[in-house]
């Protein structure tokens, strides 16, 4: 608490702006459209996820691993498929908006870069350990940096396998990047597996610092 | 900068600020938790939600998007990647809305192909004369809508030439298909004129077997499994939407590939 409260003030002198809000991280860590867009990616990404683990199960990638139904949306496979190219549309807009003011604004390489393998490494060490520090919401770490980066190319990666899939034959250049239609399948399902993996560690980081979350809600 | 030695007067107003600020903190961070949990479970019992009927209108909106989507994507000059023959899945699997046991036994002595809608030239056609006409082969990759795909060798006469021959309006929207099966199915029109389409009555250099569709099926390979009727006994040109036995259930019409 100290420590934290001691950061807070290093912050004010930094180049806080005002002095009544003192020590209550008025700043605005995210702006509404990285809101706006954040928590619509979420909800876009939550239903592709859990309807597209039903369409997995109509015909496994990998032979004898099946997704419990119960935890899949859309009831059955044409219910998954309407959820499934629906929320794409979201997904592929919502990513698009989000990439553009992200590039447009600077926010992108202000935000992730530099980013060296060496931060990387202690960052996660000191993450392991609990040492690793939240004082500052508007800084990411090297070690959210990375996963940051990581789960925007996933997702690049998601759309692009997912049209390879819908439309092997419309779209030759991305089967054959994808590696054929088959391949385009197994691409998918893989970037899914990073993307849920992602989401569990990403909730889970939330959850320790909770702030977070809130600076994710209201900006600050 | 705080200076060490000069203590600072309280600023009331900006505690009382602070203090507010953080007494609504945890009702929000609760609230939010809730709305986020509520959230979820409607999502983690994806039926209920499903079987709204607002939803399910609203999926359904999307699918016929979707279908103007495909239509515009389509590119009638682009062809669907060919194999060879040792690529050939075998055997190639038998799917259908049914068992294999109930694959129906289509007679092929007497069997009249019926054409009707907006058709000008000859409306019936047996089995030799449609053999007769130019042949044409392929070896395609049959996309599932499941996912799976299998690569078959199918061999019958450009659709394209087949309509033009009966007199189709080929400026017509659809073309309908009613099968031996009870499978009802039908498609765009500029998928109807792609080079690819066959009307095919062989498989891998034999007469089709029943479980492929005999006495012929409509192959394209820029369409998806289910939009490829098996066992036809009629084919009909209309303005008139005809659906199909699994759109008509919610799977997307177009179905491209």
């Amino acid at each position: 608490m100290k420590a934290s409260m001691q950061a807070q003030a290093t912050h004010e002198g930094a180049g806080g702006k005002s002095g009544a809000s003192a020590g209550t991280g008025n700043e605005l860590v995210h702006p509404m459209w990285l809101r706006v867009t954040h928590w619509l990616n979420a909800l876009a990404a939550i239903i592709m996820v859990l309807s597209g683990w039903r369409i997995y199960d109509a015909s496994p990638v990998i032979k004898g691993f099946m997704i419990p139904l119960h935890l899949t949306l859309g009831g059955w496979l044409a219910g998954a498929l309407q959820w499934h190219f629906a929320a794409m549309w979201l997904l592929m807009v919502n990513g698009l908006v989000y990439l553009a003011l992200n590039l447009a604004t600077g926010r992108l390489f202000s935000k992730f870069f530099p980013l060296t393998l060496r931060a990387i490494v202690s960052d996660l060490f000191a993450a392991l350990t609990g040492r690793l520090h939240h004082d500052d919401l508007r800084r990411y770490n090297a070690v959210q940096k990375l996963a940051y980066l990581v789960v925007i190319v996933d997702l690049i990666v998601l759309v692009l396998s997912g049209l390879a899939i819908w439309k092997s034959v419309q779209f030759p250049s991305l089967r054959w990047l994808m590696g054929g239609y088959d391949t385009a399948r197994v691409v998918h399902f893989n970037a899914m597996a990073i993307l849920v993996a992602f989401f569990v560690v990403h909730v889970v980081m939330v959850a320790i610092v909770p702030r977070s979350l809130l600076a994710m809600l209201r900006g600050r | 900068m705080y200076e060490a030695n000069k203590p600072r007067p309280l600023d009331r107003a900006s505690i009382l600020l602070d203090v507010r600020s953080e007494l609504a903190t945890p009702s929000r961070r609760l609230f939010t938790k809730r709305a986020l949990t509520l959230g979820g479970l409607s999502l983690l019992t994806g039926c209920s939600l499903t079987d709204d009927a607002s939803v399910n209108r609203l999926l359904m909106s999307v699918s016929r998007f979707n279908d103007r989507v495909q239509a515009w994507l389509f590119d009638p000059k682009r062809l669907a990647p060919t194999y060879t023959e040792a690529q050939l899945t075998r055997p190639f699997p038998f799917n259908a809305y049914y068992e294999i046991g109930d694959v129906p036994e289509v007679n092929a002595s007497g069997f009249m192909l019926e054409l009707s809608g907006l058709v000008t030239g000859k409306k019936r056609w047996t089995l030799p004369e449609l053999y007769a006409l130019p042949h044409a082969e392929q070896i395609t990759r049959h996309i599932c809508v499941e996912g799976w795909s299998a690569i078959g060798r199918w061999g019958g006469t450009p659709f394209a030439d087949f309509l033009r021959r009966v007199g189709a309006d080929t400026s017509a929207k659809y073309v309908g298909f009613r099968c031996a099966d009870d499978y009802y199915e039908s498609i765009d029109m500029a998928t109807a004129l792609h080079a690819q389409t066959l009307l095919t009555f062989q498989y891998d250099g034999n007469i089709l077997p029943a479980q492929y569709g005999f006495p012929m099926k409509l192959r394209m390979p820029t369409k998806l499994g289910y939009k490829n009727p098996k066992h036809i006994v009629a084919i009909f040109v209309t303005n008139t939407y005809p659906g199909g036995y699994w759109s008509d259930q919610g799977y997307n019409w177009f179905g491209g590939s």
